[in-house]
């Protein structure tokens, strides 16, 4: 026993140091993706409308149709990766995705971990409850359960400014969020609107009704940090896209309204 | 892109990690318990010659053994409301535990049960014992001995199973890895210390299954 406790701690400082070895990586996303013609965008598909898995079970929404869009700007294929709210900027450090088109809010935590190139969709997040729930303002929420997908931004913005005593139970992906609050097993949900506007209308029995706001937080594109060339490129193709209309078009056919005005 | 390990910024959110600490080695202590009993029960149900409850025990056991832990456990959490059963994420995760490990228990259980000679049944029958007084006082005791190795690893797989209990919101360890990890992206860190919470927590509690409560349960039959 204690011989295999001294080889795991042996193990242990051999991993420690393999870990603080610094790797240093050219930054040369864009060179490669021209170089392979391909691109690997990350993106959702347990998001409709920004990203779902339509009848044929192919990946589709305005997040998918955007990830396209690119990559024929950039006049290369696109291999789409599903990921979930809680994994997709992983897959962006682990360089397993070039860029995330995934509902990706900006914040200044995640400014650190990795770049952010310009909005491309409107959206916000908010705490939805069944109509005869009055929620008025954050503390009506106290001695409540709310579901909400774990380090998505509507769990950091409602554990931020929810009361000490609110149960806020975290959930690994949206299906599971959603099933929590339809199943009952919550009173409350905190998600984006998008989410929300599907559940109400699948689950009329619910009642469930906007109530409160968390933030409004249009879309980023996330690209892994220092990769400046790529999201330059990206930044450039979205701008055109922009004035184009084809980012109005994209809004109007997946969110059934304007994307307004949305930061660079 | 610069890696750089950093350990401090996951241990700062210690109390997360202590809470699923506690929380991890307090369903497997509930769970464990509870499901070595509904195990002996099983077995015993199992060894009956009366065909009702020979054929509910083998149904049961062989429908958990041939389903995954995760699917039984979305059953309970997420399934069950709509027959009018809510469960609080523990108890959920507990129960599930539970009926995981009685399922495979009995199965260890019943092996053991079978190793033992068919002459001691005929005398204990011929000493005028019940049926569940040879189980309790002759079969058992000599079971568990011969599986008590088998069950002590079951329960060690069971307890890390639990990691997957994260996935209903319960506050356990892997809970914890993740809540860490979506907060500040160090990844490998809190996995890192996830792991090295798991493997203590699994050395504590086989060697404490394998000394202390073996001493404790087999005394008696020692002699």
């Amino acid at each position: 026993m204690i011989n295999s406790i001294k080889k795991t701690l042996l193990l242990t400082c051999a991993l420690i140091l393999l870990g603080s070895t610094q790797v240093v990586h050219a930054q040369n996303a864009l060179e490669n993706i021209q170089k392979s013609k391909l691109i690997k965008i990350a993106i959702p598909t347990d998001f409709p409308p920004y990203g779902f898995v339509g009848p044929d079970l192919q990946p589709r929404g305005l997040d998918i149709d955007t990830a396209n869009l690119i990559a024929s700007k950039l006049n290369v294929k696109v291999e789409l990766i599903p990921v979930t709210s809680a994994n997709r900027i992983p897959y962006l450090q682990t360089k397993k995705a070039d860029l995330v088109i995934a509902t990706l809010g900006k914040n200044p935590e995640r400014e650190k971990v990795i770049d952010f190139a310009s909005a491309y969709s409107p959206f916000y997040q908010a705490v939805f409850a069944p109509k005869g729930m009055t929620v008025k303002s954050f503390a009506d929420l106290s001695g409540k359960t709310v579901a909400v997908t774990r380090g998505a931004m509507e769990d950091q913005e409602l554990t931020k400014v929810a009361p000490a005593n609110v149960e806020i139970r975290r959930f690994e992906d949206n299906n599971a969020t959603v099933a929590a609050f339809v199943s009952g097993q919550t009173q409350m949900i905190a998600t984006g609107a998008s989410v929300a506007a599907n559940v109400i209308q699948q689950n009329p029995q619910i009642g469930a009704e906007y109530k409160l706001l968390l933030k409004d937080s249009p879309n980023f594109i996330g690209v892994a940090k220092g990769e400046d060339a790529l999201r330059l490129k990206v930044d450039e193709i979205i701008s055109a896209a922009k004035k184009s209309g084809d980012l109005e078009k994209l809004s109007q056919k997946w969110l059934g309204r304007s994307m307004g005005n949305l930061p660079e | 892109m610069n890696v750089q390990l950093d350990l401090g910024a996951v241990l700062a959110e210690w109390p997360l990690l202590v809470k699923g600490i506690f929380l991890t080695t307090f369903m497997i202590v509930v769970s464990g318990l509870l499901g070595i009993v509904l195990g002996c029960v099983l077995a015993w149900m199992n060894t009956q010659s009366r065909k009702f409850q020979m054929v509910i025990a083998s149904v049961y056991i062989e429908v958990i053994r041939n389903t995954p832990f995760i699917v039984q456990l979305f059953f309970i959490f997420f399934g069950l409301p709509s027959l009018g059963v809510k469960l609080s994420p523990l108890a959920a995760s507990m129960l599930a535990m539970t009926i995981n490990l009685s399922a495979y228990s009995a199965e260890i259980l019943r092996a053991g049960i079978e190793s033992i000679p068919k002459g001691q049944l005929q005398a204990a029958k011929s000493l005028a014992l019940q049926p569940l007084q040879t189980y309790t006082n002759i079969v058992l005791p000599q079971a568990f001995k011969n599986t008590w190795p088998a069950l002590v690893s079951q329960i060690v797989i069971v307890m890390l199973g639990s990691s997957v209990c994260a996935q209903i919101s319960t506050e356990e360890l892997s809970y914890a890895a993740n809540l860490i990890q979506s907060r500040n992206f160090r990844a490998f860190e809190a996995f890192f210390v996830a792991t090295l919470a798991y493997l203590g927590l699994s050395l504590i509690l086989r060697t404490f299954l394998d000394k202390a409560i073996a001493r404790l349960i087999f005394k008696s039959t020692h002699g």
